[in-house]
């Protein structure tokens, strides 16, 4: 009992540890991809004195970036941490932990890998905690990360972050509907399970995405507005806001809050990449058993986590920003009228086909 | 049977009266002036009711450095470095209004030579500024990448002004009467080549963004400023010509022989944002084509008026050898080039419309007073008026599409 408890807070340091280096690493992946689309060569100088200056492997590492995360993050921390005194300091304070805990927890029931067992031949997930009702873990947890930002523009009390946060409630509470409607046709599919590890194992032929490109589509667009990446990042919008929600913010309480919304894009992606993309497996490939399987389909949804991630920033790169009446319109008036036909379509079809068989 | 008449009483009464009753505060903010918003110094105090602006007012003048009464304390030739500072984006074109204006009240006419590599500046002035202005409103609607593009080939444009004038910002490069010096050898050449590389560039901001819908939906009925309200209001370049007013002095009052060049002058039809970004496109287009031909038909001669020796101090190579350059060099350096009495207004088309210098001359190397009529002031005198009912998210368009220049309006 002992053991198996601490076997698994084992598991959740690793698993928050990754997520956290993930994070990192994200931000300096966005750096580097926002480079390459403008023409620059991105962060290519932060060294570390030892690892930095072995010949070729340390010049390589440098241009390549690898350092920076370690050097943001500890300026983060490092930085003066003020603490206005114009803001409710324990709303202040409490916000950017609501913003980054919902992030972290709906890491617990992602299932990203697979392993077969070698004799019994049974495949379980690589999870931390193999809940049945998954998919509403993740909808009930992450739309608390709402609360960061509404806290956080309101007790800095000041007016550009309280139009940040006005804008972000509405926001996301707008799009979590289309985005609960469009994933409820994939439990349809799959025959009512809401268990992610059987979504998964049920796309082992056949990725989702192809079966129902317009619930994916939906979600895909419904995520960017979740996760107030642009085009929808109205709660930043850095050109009229300033800064948006955290304009008050400075040091590690903003490092929580960046932080916070890149792990939230990874998370996002991981539930985008479990349930339209297939999550670990491939289509015709079956992975050996044992442990080799194991790390082989943690590296494959990696793989396609990071196609996704990469596809976010490729769009904030690329794209102009929308107005938040327009961000309104759409999520109201376009995607939720979609969301919900859709719905009723694949309602009808998977009861069609029930009625065939 | 009784009929009985139900009445829910005055609706509209009663719902104006709870709309009185529930109705928020305003909410007043500042928008600058330190904003990511407001491209420099440019405060304006926005009234909100929710999301919308019920009143904007532009609050000028943190940038104010008395321009107009330095000038009457130095000579012409000496004020031409507080030119580069008016219009800092495209900074050889005010060199160049400013020098035609001296000459002008001196009824002085540079030779052909210099016309053209005047034309020259003035064009890629225009393209500098255009670029930045195209780049930095991409910006504002959010599409950051467009920024870097324009700004990229704007670098160039630093590196021709450096081979030209010495100086990568500040320019300085006319003279009362003439220029700083002749073009250095080959540097046509490298217009040719920046201008080449440069096309496609406009060619590829313009796909990315033109027809975006995001960026069609931001800018189309934003910020419509009507044929009458833009003439009425004073506005000039590129902002006029997208409300339909077909006015460019380079066509209207020829000056420096643009008669001579072949290009046209873009107008909008509905003047909202949208137009405007279109003009200051296709303006760009034009302005290569100009300097192309300019290139082509750049004559040989001298670069400065040699005729104008009370004007223009002779090249250092005749001052080290002859006596009478010597002296004129001097009374040049020490009184200024000597203007009659008299009072001049002229405006040339500036990239951000039309910088006037009206200069009142009692005589001698000093101006008695002068006024500069900046674009960008009356560019922004208009805000007041075209921002309400707009919400917070179109400021920063709107401001983009003007796009104006704070040390220019604040002089």
């Amino acid at each position: 009992m002992v053991t198996d408890t601490l076997g698994l807070v084992m598991k959740a340091f690793i698993v928050i540890g990754a997520v956290m280096t993930m994070a990192g690493y994200a931000v300096l992946l966005e750096r580097k991809v926002a480079a390459r689309v403008q023409g620059r060569p991105g962060p290519n100088r932060t060294q570390i004195p030892i690892l930095g200056s072995i010949p070729v492997i340390g010049t390589f590492l440098t241009r390549l970036g690898v350092f920076q995360p370690a050097a943001d993050g500890l300026k983060f921390l490092f930085k003066e941490d003020p603490l206005p005194g114009h803001v409710n300091k324990f709303y202040y304070v409490l916000a950017p932990m609501v913003a980054f805990i919902p992030a972290m927890l709906t890491m617990t029931v992602l299932p990203f890998g697979a392993v077969t067992d070698p004799v019994t031949g049974a495949t379980s997930p690589i999870v931390l905690a193999d809940l049945d009702i998954g998919i509403l873990f993740i909808l009930a947890v992450s739309s608390l990360g709402v609360y960061g930002i509404i806290l956080g523009g309101w007790s800095s009390n000041s007016k550009y972050p309280f139009l940040g946060g006005v804008r972000a409630s509405a926001q996301m509470i707008s799009y979590e509907i289309a985005l609960g409607l469009s994933i409820l046709p994939v439990f349809l599919w799959f025959g009512g399970t809401l268990n992610l590890f059987n979504v998964v194992e049920g796309q082992s032929q056949v990725w989702t995405a192809l079966v129902q490109p317009v619930s994916a589509l939906i979600f895909l667009i419904a995520l960017f507005a979740e996760t107030n990446r642009l085009p929808f990042d109205m709660p930043e919008s850095e050109t009229d806001l300033v800064a948006g929600y955290n304009t008050e913010y400075g040091a590690f309480k903003f490092g929580l809050f960046f932080v916070g919304e890149y792990t939230h894009i990874i998370i996002g992606s991981g539930v985008f990449v479990v349930l339209f993309l297939g999550g670990w497996t491939l289509p015709f490939i079956t992975l050996p058993a044992g442990m080799v399987g194991a790390v082989l389909s943690v590296l494959i949804f990696l793989a396609k986590v990071f196609c996704i991630v990469f596809f976010f920033m490729w769009v904030r790169w690329t794209l102009p920003r929308f107005r938040y009446d327009q961000v309104m319109n759409l999520g109201w008036n376009k995607l939720l009228p979609l969301a919900i036909g859709n719905l009723v379509f694949y309602a009808i079809v998977i009861a069609v086909i029930e009625q065939l068989n | 049977m009784a009929v009985k008449e139900v009445s829910i009483g005055d609706i509209g009464s009663r719902a104006a009266q709870a709309d009185e009753e529930f109705g928020g505060d305003k909410m007043l903010i500042n928008m600058g002036p330190s904003h990511p918003a407001t491209h420099g110094v440019l405060r304006l105090k926005v009234e909100l009711d929710g999301e919308t602006v019920t009143k904007c007012d532009p609050v000028v003048g943190y940038l104010h450095r008395g321009d107009e009464k330095i000038a009457e304390n130095m000579t012409y030739n000496q004020f031409v470095p507080y030119t580069d500072r008016l219009d800092y984006i495209g900074p050889i074109h005010n060199n160049v209004t400013f020098a035609l204006a001296v000459e002008r009240l001196a009824n002085l006419e540079v030779p052909p030579r210099c016309q053209a590599i005047r034309v020259l500046c003035c064009e890629l002035a225009r393209l500098q500024s255009h670029l930045l202005g195209c780049g930095v409103y991409g910006m504002d609607t959010g599409a950051l990448t467009v920024f870097m593009y324009t700004f990229t080939q704007r670098e160039k444009l630093y590196t021709l002004m450096e081979q030209l004038t010495g100086a990568r910002f500040t320019t300085s490069y006319t003279r009362i009467g003439g220029l700083m010096r002749d073009v250095p050898d080959g540097w046509l050449g490298n217009v040719r080549k920046v201008i080449d590389e440069m096309e496609p560039v406009i060619d590829e901001i313009d796909k990315l963004l033109s027809r975006n819908r995001i960026f069609y939906d931001r800018t189309v009925g934003v910020g419509v400023i009507s044929k009458e309200d833009a003439v009425a209001y004073g506005l000039t370049g590129p902002n006029l010509r997208a409300s339909g007013v077909a006015l460019d002095l380079r066509k209207d009052k020829p000056y420096l022989g643009y008669g001579q060049y072949d290009f046209d002058v873009p107008i909008g039809t509905t003047g909202d944002s949208y137009d405007r970004w279109l003009v200051r496109l296709e303006e760009m287009r034009q302005s290569i084509g100009i300097i192309r031909q300019a290139i082509d038909k750049m004559p040989d001669g001298p670069f400065y008026a040699e005729d104008a020796k009370k004007i223009f101090a002779p090249p250092k190579s005749k001052i080290l050898t002859s006596m009478e350059e010597l002296i004129q060099n001097f009374m040049i350096v020490t009184e200024g080039p000597q203007m009659p009495v008299g009072e001049v207004y002229f405006e040339a088309e500036n990239p951000k419309g039309a910088l006037g210098f009206y200069i009142v001359s009692k005589g001698g190397g000093v101006p008695y007073r002068m006024k500069i009529r900046s674009p960008s002031f009356c560019n922004l005198s208009i805000l007041s008026k075209m921002v309400p009912g707009h919400m917070v998210a179109d400021i920063p368009v709107i401001l983009g599409s003007l796009d104006f220049v704070l040390g220019e309006c604040d002089r």
